[in-house]
């Protein structure tokens, strides 16, 4: 089996599923029995006493491996913070660094999650660091000790695809850790084109959430992530700017007369 | 005395243990984990800490996110 291997377990399904956003959090387990995904994001929140909420983890199936995130985080101490209280909460050992402090594009601090990237990984965190796309702080992640490098495609909720198409093509070349693209996905064949290229997953959450449909698009980006999976082990071949033809150029009809 | 639940100041007019001010706001404490002055607290710790003036506790759980 071509599973995806972290931290000594065994991923089968290349998309991992951010579960914010949707109309409700009943959707998800019919999201999870489609798709067949099997790494879920969670984000941690005050409760709010006024409205309380269902449990949201009752939707999420037991064999999933949850991936607490650290949203809401502005500092590397603020991250640290979040991912402590969420395996203590119970929810393992891997965690998604998030932090943030631009509010129009959403772009993650890479210093500040390279500090983070360092102190957790040396608590035994699973670290994965949502960052922007730079091959001088991913190798700083890579050294702090992270477990896989999630470079953005475009900003959170976007669904603009793979903007950042060359620099995600650089880490997948430079840093030997999984190469995870998360955030501004938008499309099934986004997720295809980071896959074939050597991405080792992809994280989607707001186009299956804003979908008509869910679960239907859920299972259309697994699928669209295990083609394109497929792809990149098979080898594509060479571009070429001219025609070559696929049939013979010998023995046409037209040379018996 | 005053305490500080979630970024809000309460007034309370009797000492209260972790536990029941879960209980009071209806909190089922299997969903919630409990930061106090800034540290994690163990379960088996709620039902035996008592709030006193000028506490600080963070209830949260987890919710949807990407």
């Amino acid at each position: 089996m071509d599973n995806l291997k972290i931290d000594g377990k065994e991923i089968h399904n290349r998309l991992f599923l951010g579960t914010g956003k949707f109309s409700t959090d009943a959707l998800i387990p019919d999201i999870i029995r489609t798709s067949g995904v099997q790494v879920v994001t969670v984000a941690l929140r005050r409760v709010d006493f006024e409205n309380q909420q269902e449990n949201m983890l009752k939707y999420i199936n037991k064999e999933c491996v949850l991936m607490p995130n650290t949203s809401g985080a502005r500092t590397a101490e603020e991250a640290v913070k979040i991912a402590r209280i969420a395996r203590a909460a119970g929810c393992g050992n891997w965690v998604k660094i998030e932090v943030i402090k631009d509010n129009k594009y959403l772009l993650p601090d890479n210093y500040e999650t390279i500090k983070a990237t360092e102190i957790l990984a040396k608590e035994g965190f699973a670290v994965f660091p949502y960052m922007s796309p730079d091959l001088m702080a991913a190798r700083e992640m890579r050294d702090a000790g992270a477990a896989a490098i999630m470079p953005l495609g475009s900003p959170i909720g976007s669904n603009r695809g793979l903007k950042t198409k060359e620099l995600v093509r650089i880490l997948i070349d430079e840093i030997d850790l999984p190469i995870i693209v998360d955030a501004g996905i938008g499309r099934p064949s986004e997720a295809a084109e980071a896959m074939e290229m050597g991405a080792e997953a992809v994280l989607v959450n707001t186009a299956i959430a804003v979908a008509n449909d869910p679960a239907a698009m859920a299972e259309a980006f697994s699928l669209a992530v295990r083609a394109g999976r497929l792809a990149f082990l098979a080898g594509p071949g060479g571009v070429k700017s001219s025609g070559e033809a696929s049939s013979p150029l010998t023995g046409f009809l037209r040379d018996i007369e | 005395m005053k305490v500080k639940i979630n970024g809000q100041v309460s007034e309370l007019n009797l000492s209260l243990s972790i536990g029941q001010l879960l209980e009071a706001k209806g909190i089922n404490p299997g969903e919630v984990v409990v930061q106090y002055n800034g540290e994690i607290m163990e379960k088996e710790t709620w039902p035996t800490t008592m709030m006193k003036d000028c506490d600080e506790i963070e209830i949260l759980r987890f919710v949807g996110g990407g």
